[in-house]
């Protein structure tokens, strides 16, 4: 057998978001790097495309609506015993500071913040996640190493998933399991079409590609193989941090 | 609403520019104020008081205040 120490064979990854963009990209990845998905998607049909694009069988795919704790409870049930797990599930929020209001934010915190907290804490309950596992949240560049004009609500939940990240990684480390964050700088996906309601590409390239100092935008697979490696035995000394994946927009 | 209630309205999403400076033929995008900040404030105050979704690309399409005026009322 090749050495490879980022190997996922053997190993039971679940994908949250898994039915475009970001979500999709990890499953595919992962499924090349020899795991077993379990994907996790609102929309049917396009849960069903990725499954198409897995390499390898034996892959799973579970429909279910994150903002609602009956539907987390019933993936918790659904998913088998698993390794490992990606919160890619979010949405995206573009809104001026002063025009914030209770709904947006319970929208957007419902989503973002409660949905992967609870799930993790449903699958630790059930005892679906094994020990040694690697627990992932899809957080951002936005809330946790910078700032973007319209992004404050966006920017608070990913944050917070920061900061949750840092107390989850020292309790589970009792049994070996680790706990991260991505934060990735933009990746063109279908998210940023949503929000695209209300930015123009023409803004969009004018006020962030040009920022980049290696010259391109990130893309799904970038973020997946950040992934790879916080779900493999590579990273097994890996806890509690917030990998920053970013083409060196952070620094300028 | 009348076009120059919305002139007023639309000044108050500015917080350095003088409320002079205001009318309803201003080519707002020329105001040295105007940047992504002012435009989601406008995309929202249009939203709160309309109740109706503007896009980047209807400010794009926009020169003059009463150009997004009639857009809105279009709407």
């Amino acid at each position: 057998m090749e050495y490879n120490p980022f190997s996922l064979e053997g190993k039971t990854i679940l994908v949250t978001g898994a039915s475009s963009g970001i979500g999709r990209g990890i499953a595919v990845e992962c499924s090349k790097m020899g795991a077993k998905l379990v994907i996790h998607g609102r929309d049917l049909g396009r849960l069903e495309k990725t499954l198409s694009m897995l390499a390898g069988d034996g892959h799973k795919a579970i429909q279910a609506d994150l903002s609602k704790q009956e539907e987390i409870d019933r993936l918790v049930e659904q998913s088998p015993t698993i390794n490992g797990i990606v919160h890619s599930a979010g949405i995206p929020k573009i809104c001026a500071v002063k025009y914030i209001d209770r709904t947006l934010l319970e929208e957007i915190v419902n989503v973002n913040e409660l949905a992967p907290i609870l799930l993790t804490t449903g699958l630790l309950k059930k005892r679906k996640l094994q020990k040694k596992s690697s627990v992932v949240f899809v957080a951002s560049m936005s809330g946790v190493f910078i700032g973007n004009i319209g992004e404050a609500s966006y920017a608070a939940t990913k944050g917070a998933i920061a900061g949750f990240i840092k107390s989850a990684a020292l309790e589970l480390a009792a049994q070996g399991t680790r706990v991260n964050t991505i934060c990735p700088g933009l990746v063109p996906t279908s998210i940023l079409s949503l929000s695209n309601e209300v930015f123009t590409e023409e803004q969009l390239k004018d006020t962030m590609y040009g920022r980049y100092p290696l010259k391109r935008v990130g893309t799904p697979e970038d973020i997946a193989n950040a992934s790879i490696y916080l779900l493999s035995d590579g990273s097994s000394w890996v806890t509690g941090i917030n990998l920053l994946i970013d083409g060196g927009y952070c620094l300028t | 609403m009348t076009i120059d209630e919305f002139v007023k309205r639309f000044s108050e999403e500015f917080d350095e520019t003088p409320v002079e400076k205001f009318a309803v033929g201003t080519l707002f995008k020329g105001l040295d104020e105007w940047g992504s900040l002012t435009a989601l404030s406008i995309i929202a105050m249009v939203d709160e008081e309309f109740e109706k979704r503007i896009t980047g690309a209807d400010i794009r399409n926009s020169e003059t205040i009463e150009d997004l005026y009639n857009l809105v009322m279009s709407k």
